[in-house]
């Protein structure tokens, strides 16, 4: 937690600042708890990427390599070429500041430079001057100005200052996807050894461990294991997950975090719970054991490099199609960019329940079903038996995770599930859900503790609506189907609405759901004591 | 990066205090570690929790579930924060010579 108080931090200027835009000078003494530690040498050097060294924000000398304008400007003419995105969004910009009080971290710091026009603007501006006639008669008055180390260090501190959440996008009359703006700066950035430990080192331990926390196949097993006796104490069903098992008819592949920290364990145990009660014939995997793809904050290269094994393994196994959990962003990889970049998968079927016989022809392409279309399509067709009373010490909220909702519009699904498992939910307004969801602060690498002035400034739009649900209806959990929201989402809370708490939405259909063989169940799947002795109610 | 010294232990850390190069670690780096803590003495109870840190550590490669911590130490959470006032992943585990987890946590 940030020695400030909420009172404190609460107080946001959104005075501009006198000092012109274009010449930046931030110091980054001044401003610790904003920004992000860099990358290890150690896991640069890993994952062969340019320029490992040990270094400092705070340092005047960043160490760079000698020709690194040469370096950036040839990275964005190859950009430019490569993705005509990047030139349209560059080109097409009006500034008409439709975005600009859209951002969280706009709206919890009052920095100019965190409206997604400017932050656009910072890399736009040296578009303008290298890369169009007019930036280069007009220079300055033109808005364009050159690459400078101290313009590069502002690339650094605000694209590293960004979820790529994509709320500014909803709101551009042109669609520009900010979002992209900040991947292919951060792309250029990287290209010159400027990144951030948070990013890379979960990228780090992918690329060697198949997940972010460098757990390796037998930390895996016994993870699983410890979770399967947690679950056998909570409900007395014993559990029989498999793990790299060829012939499964589906992967299910979720985030890691999901079996290693809490409250993502409790939604874990509620997708064992559902498979098992179903019979469904699944395989984890101790490879594929990361559902989160931390290259889509790093580089394209590296988001293909780490998403290739979910296709792999699932040609490995032999399945017939890959089931995967509550991530978020792993859904904007797997939804945009899977099956153009490690794909077709033909090899795979197209997905169809095997419990309901439904097609889910929207994943025809990647053959990759999100485990809340799958839990919607079973309760639709009556196939689960809830006891939603067995959450009735539970007044939910439901938070739209970012990528689920803006990349691939699940909106309804999860709401769907939550209204037959609970008895008590409550919508948060209407300007900040589903496809206007506000981001929790901590995505696209930035939930690490050295960031958490800007990570509790930037959850503050989403803190204040879990607020006014929480004052107006005694909401008392935050639902989300992302393991980055689960972790920062918690902390968040914590801070601004601390009688609320977070989980996943498979948490809670774990403790509805009435299984054969269950004892009569007197806690939820965290131990907790459901309310008024409910919990053996017919189901 | 930079070289935390105290007494006859000197160790590389990072900007949080967390050690490099855990095979290096030994009980008097964790009596050192655990006064930059504010655990100015480890008695028994912490020691407990730090050699099953520690031996958790070298069979598994990461730090343990926090509720699985719990469970085979016997000392609930509050028990943790008692005897390691940051808590299990930032104190515990740093007193420990482990690294600090990364990713969705």
């Amino acid at each position: 937690m940030p020695e400030k108080t909420r009172d404190e931090l609460v107080q946001i200027d959104f005075k501009p600042p006198e000092r012109e835009w274009m010449d930046p000078a931030i110091d980054f003494e001044a401003r610790r708890g904003t920004w992000s530690y860099p990358a290890a040498a150690k896991n640069l050097r890993y994952l062969g990427f340019p320029n490992p060294r040990e270094w400092s924000p705070t340092d005047e000398d960043w160490q760079l390599p000698e020709n690194w304008q040469q370096i950036i400007h040839d990275g964005l003419a190859e950009r430019l070429n490569k993705y005509r995105s990047l030139k349209l969004f560059l080109d097409v910009c009006v500034r008409c500041g439709a975005c600009a009080d859209k951002c969280h971290f706009y709206l919890g710091s009052g920095d100019p430079k965190n409206m997604p026009v400017l932050r656009a603007e910072l890399l736009r501006s040296v578009y303008r001057n290298d890369f169009t006639t007019a930036g280069r008669i007009l220079g300055r008055i033109g808005g364009a100005r050159k690459l400078t180390p101290a313009v590069l260090k502002e690339w650094f501190y605000y694209f590293y200052q960004c979820t790529e959440c994509r709320r500014c996008s909803v709101f551009c009359p042109y669609g520009i996807d900010t979002a992209e703006i900040t991947m292919l700066a951060r792309e250029l950035l990287n290209l010159v050894g400027l990144n951030i430990n948070w990013v890379i080192e979960p990228v780090a331990n992918c690329d060697r461990t198949g997940n972010h926390l460098g757990i390796q196949p037998h930390t895996f097993k016994d993870n699983i294991e410890f979770l399967v006796d947690e679950l056998e104490d909570a409900t007395g069903v014993r559990v029989d997950p498999s793990i790299n098992r060829k012939g499964a008819e589906l992967l299910f592949v979720v985030p890691s975090a999901d079996y290693f920290a809490e409250p993502g364990i409790y939604t874990f145990m509620g997708y064992l719970l559902l498979l098992h009660a179903l019979g469904v014939d699944y395989t984890l995997s101790a490879y594929a054991s990361e559902g989160g793809n931390f290259g889509l904050f790093t580089s394209h290269d590296t988001i293909k490099r780490l998403n290739y094994k979910i296709y792999h393994e699932a040609k490995r196994l032999g399945v017939k199609w890959i089931l995967g959990g509550e991530c978020g962003h792993m859904w904007r990889v797997i939804h945009q960019y899977m099956d153009t970049m490690n794909g077709p998968a033909d090899f795979l079927e197209p997905p169809v329940s095997p419990i309901t016989g439904t097609a889910f022809t929207n994943a025809a392409a990647t053959k990759m079903v999100h485990v809340c279309e799958f839990t919607a399509d079973l309760i639709k067709h009556g196939k689960l038996r809830l006891d939603p009373a067995r959450n009735d010490h539970l007044r939910v909220t439901f938070h739209d995770s970012c990528n689920p909702a803006r990349a691939m519009g699940i909106l309804e699904e999860p709401r769907y599930i939550l209204r037959s498992v609970v008895n008590n939910f409550f919508e948060m307004p209407e300007n900040t859900i589903r496809e206007q969801t506000f981001c929790c602060g901590g995505g696209a690498g930035l939930g690490n503790d050295e960031n958490m002035e800007m990570r509790l400034r930037g959850g503050l739009p989403r803190a204040n609506a879990v607020r006014f649900v929480h004052e107006k209806h005694g909401v008392n959990r935050l639902a989300c189907i992302c393991a980055i929201d689960r972790a920062v989402l918690t902390t968040l809370m914590e801070y601004w609405v601390p009688e609320v708490d977070v989980s996943g939405v498979h948490e809670l259909v774990g403790n509805a759901l009435a299984i054969d063989g269950e004892k009569p169940r007197n806690t939820d799947l965290r131990g907790r004591p459901l309310a008024g002795g409910k919990g053996d109610a017919d189901a | 990066m930079s070289t935390f010294t105290q007494g006859n232990v000197s160790i590389e850390v990072d900007e949080d205090g967390f050690m490099l190069e855990p095979e290096k670690w030994n009980e008097d780096v964790a009596k050192a570690l655990a006064t930059t803590e504010g655990v100015n003495e480890l008695n028994d109870e912490h020691w407990k929790l730090v050699h099953y840190l520690r031996n958790y550590f070298l069979q598994f490669g990461v730090a343990p579930m926090i509720r699985k911590l719990c469970k085979e130490t016997g000392y609930d959470l509050k028990k943790v924060y008692e005897l390691f006032p940051s808590g299990p992943a930032k104190g515990a585990c740093k007193v420990a010579g482990l690294a600090k987890p990364t990713g969705c946590v």
